[in-house]
C-alpha cells in the first residue's frame, strides 16, 4: 500500500469512526421520541442521512403531522442528490454499483472522496467511508435504541437537550461566512416566532422557505 | 397517518433523493442557483431544527433547562469540541439542571 492509499484509507476509516459513535445518540433520541427499536433502525437502514434522520425524529416527537416530517426529510436531502451528481463520475459504471453508491451518498462520504488528488483514491476513499459508516452507524443505532428503551424517562437524561445540541454541531460547520449566518439567524427567528401559533411542524417548513427566500435575496448579482 | 407510514415514505423519499443524483445531467447539478438554494435550504432547516428542538414544547413555546444546555453546545462547537462530547455535554448540563431544581 502506498502512502497516499495509506492516507486515503486511513481518512476513511476515522471519520467512520467518529460518525458511527454518534449512531448512539441518535438511536437512544429516537425511541426517546415514540419511535419503535425497529422504525428507528430502519431509518438508519433505508434512510440513512443523520440530518433527515434527527428531523424525522424531531417532528415525530414534537407531534408534528406525517407530512411535515416527510417534507423535512425530504428538503434536507436535496443536498445528497447535489453530492451524487458531483461523484457520480468517479465512483464507476454498474447498475447494482450505482445503486449502492447511491444509498451510501452522503456528507461524509462525498467530502472524503472530494478530498482525494486522484480519480483512484477519490473512489476508494467514497466506498470506505460509505461502507464503514454505513456499518458502525447502523450498529451504533441499535446499540443506542437497546439503550435509549431502559432508560424510561429521558428528560431527567436531558436526551431532549442532546437533540437541540446534535441539530446544533450538524449546522456548525455550514456556517462560514456571513451569509451562512445571517440565513441561519433569519430560520431561527422565524422558527420561534411560529413556534406557539403554527401547528408542531409547520413552522419549520416556513423558516425553510423564508430562509431560501432571504438566501438568494442575500446572493443576488454575485457569483 | 401510521407512524410506520412516515418512516417508510420519508426514507424512499430520501433514498430517491440520492438516486436522482445518478441519472441526472451533470450540468443541472452544477448550475451555481441549483447549489446555492441546496446549501441555502440545508441551513436554514437545520437552523430551524435547533430552535424547535431548544424552545418547542406541548404549549408551543417554553424557555427550560434546554436553553442553558444549546448555549453550552454553541461554546463547546466553537473551542472545536468533537459532535460526541457535544451532545453529551447538552444532555448532561440539562440533566443537572432538572436534577437539582434549577430549571424544569
Amino acid at each position: 500500500m502506498d502512502a497516499t492509499t495509506r492516507r486515503t484509507v486511513s481518512m476513511g476509516l476515522g471519520v467512520s469512526l467518529a460518525v458511527s459513535m454518534y449512531g448512539v445518540s441518535f438511536g437512544a433520541l429516537s425511541v426517546a421520541s415514540g419511535l419503535d427499536v425497529w422504525q428507528t433502525q430502519v431509518l438508519s437502514l433505508l434512510m440513512f442521512s443523520g440530518g433527515s434522520q434527527f428531523a424525522v425524529i424531531g417532528l415525530v416527537a414534537a407531534g408534528a403531522s406525517g407530512f411535515s416530517a416527510i417534507a423535512s426529510a425530504a428538503l434536507l436531502g436535496v443536498r445528497n442528490t447535489l453530492y451524487a451528481v458531483t461523484i457520480a463520475p468517479t465512483v464507476g459504471g454498474g447498475f447494482w454499483r450505482r445503486i449502492v453508491a447511491g444509498h451510501w451518498t452522503i456528507d461524509e462520504s462525498t467530502a472524503v472522496s472530494i478530498a482525494q488528488d486522484d480519480v483512484r483514491h477519490k473512489r476508494l476513499g467514497f466506498w470506505i467511508t460509505g461502507a464503514g459508516i454505513f456499518v458502525g452507524w447502523n450498529l451504533m443505532t441499535f446499540v443506542g435504541a437497546i439503550l435509549g428503551d431502559a432508560l424510561g424517562d429521558v428528560r431527567a437524561y436531558g436526551l431532549d437537550a442532546a437533540a437541540a445540541a446534535a441539530f446544533l454541531g450538524l449546522l456548525w460547520p455550514r456556517l462560514s461566512g456571513r451569509d451562512p449566518i445571517a440565513i441561519a439567524v433569519v430560520a431561527a427567528v422565524v422558527t420561534a416566532w411560529a413556534l406557539p401559533s403554527l401547528p408542531p411542524g409547520v413552522p419549520v417548513l416556513v423558516a425553510a422557505a423564508v430562509g431560501l427566500v432571504a438566501g438568494l435575496w442575500l446572493k443576488r448579482g454575485r457569483p | 397517518m401510521s407512524l410506520w407510514m412516515t418512516i417508510i415514505t420519508a426514507s424512499v423519499a430520501v433514498l430517491a433523493l440520492k438516486l436522482i443524483g445518478y441519472v441526472v445531467p451533470r450540468s443541472f447539478g452544477e448550475h451555481p442557483t441549483v447549489q446555492n438554494a441546496s446549501s441555502i435550504l440545508t441551513i436554514a432547516l437545520l437552523a430551524s431544527l435547533v430552535t424547535t428542538q431548544t424552545l418547542g414544547s406541548a404549549t408551543g413555546f417554553a424557555l427550560d433547562a434546554r436553553v442553558v444546555a444549546i448555549v453550552l453546545a454553541g461554546v463547546l462547537l466553537w473551542l472545536r469540541a468533537p459532535f460526541i462530547v457535544v451532545v453529551i455535554a447538552g444532555a448532561a448540563s440539562a440533566a443537572v439542571l432538572r436534577a437539582t431544581g434549577l430549571m424544569p
